[in-house]
């Protein structure tokens, strides 16, 4: 039977989002907005893991756990990074990259 | 076919919102507005995992990222009071590097996905998992289990707190 959508075009949804997400790390100088782009990077990874698992092994669950493991580890990652980035506000007031030169004072 | 019409038209909708509002996540000078064009890319994600018959996977990314994660991304920028970005030059050299990269990249991706021969899947592959299957598979012990990963991301949620607090506390 064929599926209604092929799996080629979530694909290419999931590949512009991990590339905006690149575009975004590369060009941006607030850390929030850098963090802004790795979620995007990280949730594009997402996609496909339950796309694979969706289209080429619906009969096994690996790729619906390792989505969701992952969007764990990044629900986390983001807390610590948000903390460090309003630690470093409180020390230079301000969050841009160019700013921060040293690691501690 | 009235069906099929329906979904390939809702899949659409879908993927505009994800390519249109990632685009403008990373290109909006506002902060705060490319934390909410975030929020609506997570959604369209939710419903990509949806529209994929996994709606567990759609609702734990609806809790966690649209309610935990984006309130959490919204009071940063409140807190470090940035939500204007400092103005750069349009044209410099960097952003054409990247857009170079980036272009290059997504088209060889396309080109990729497009010339690749996948392998057939065996089984039906529209069938909802069940909510039974996925507590045994997160809870059990034996192979193809996930209990020690599950009890590890515990472990990993209590060190991200702890560290959270640490490095946000106030120094006396």
């Amino acid at each position: 039977m064929e599926p209604i959508i092929s799996m080629e075009y979530y694909l290419i949804v999931s590949s512009i989002m991990f590339f905006a997400g690149i575009y975004g790390f590369i060009t941006r100088r607030n850390l929030i907005a850098i963090l802004i782009s790795i979620e995007l990077v990280l949730t594009s990874t997402d996609i496909n893991f339950a796309v694979f698992n969706r289209f080429l092994f619906p009969h096994q669950l690996e790729g619906m756990f390792f989505s969701l493991f992952s969007i764990g580890v990044s629900a986390a990652e983001t807390a610590v990074a948000i903390a460090i980035i309003i630690n470093i506000y409180r020390n230079i007031k301000n969050v841009e990259v160019r700013n921060i030169k040293k690691l501690k004072d | 076919m009235q069906d099929v019409l329906i979904l390939r038209i809702v899949f659409g909708f879908l993927a505009a919102i994800i390519a249109v509002f990632s685009v403008m996540a990373v290109t909006s000078r506002r902060i705060l507005r490319a934390a909410t064009y975030l929020l609506f890319v997570l959604f369209a994600t939710s419903g990509l995992y949806f529209f994929l018959n996994y709606s567990f996977l759609g609702a734990v990314q609806l809790l966690v990222y649209a309610g935990g994660i984006i309130i959490l991304y919204v009071f940063s920028i409140l807190l470090t009071n940035t939500d204007q970005e400092s103005r750069a030059p349009i044209f410099s050299l960097r952003r054409w590097l990247a857009m170079l990269a980036t272009f290059g990249g997504i088209a060889l991706m396309i080109y990729l996905l497009l010339t690749n021969t996948w392998p057939e899947a065996t089984m039906d592959t529209s069938a909802e998992v069940n909510m039974r299957v996925i507590g045994h598979t997160l809870m059990g012990s034996e192979k193809g289990q996930y209990v020690l990963p599950f009890e590890v991301m515990s472990v990993l949620l209590l060190a991200c707190m702890v560290g959270g607090l640490l490095i946000a506390r106030k120094r006396s």
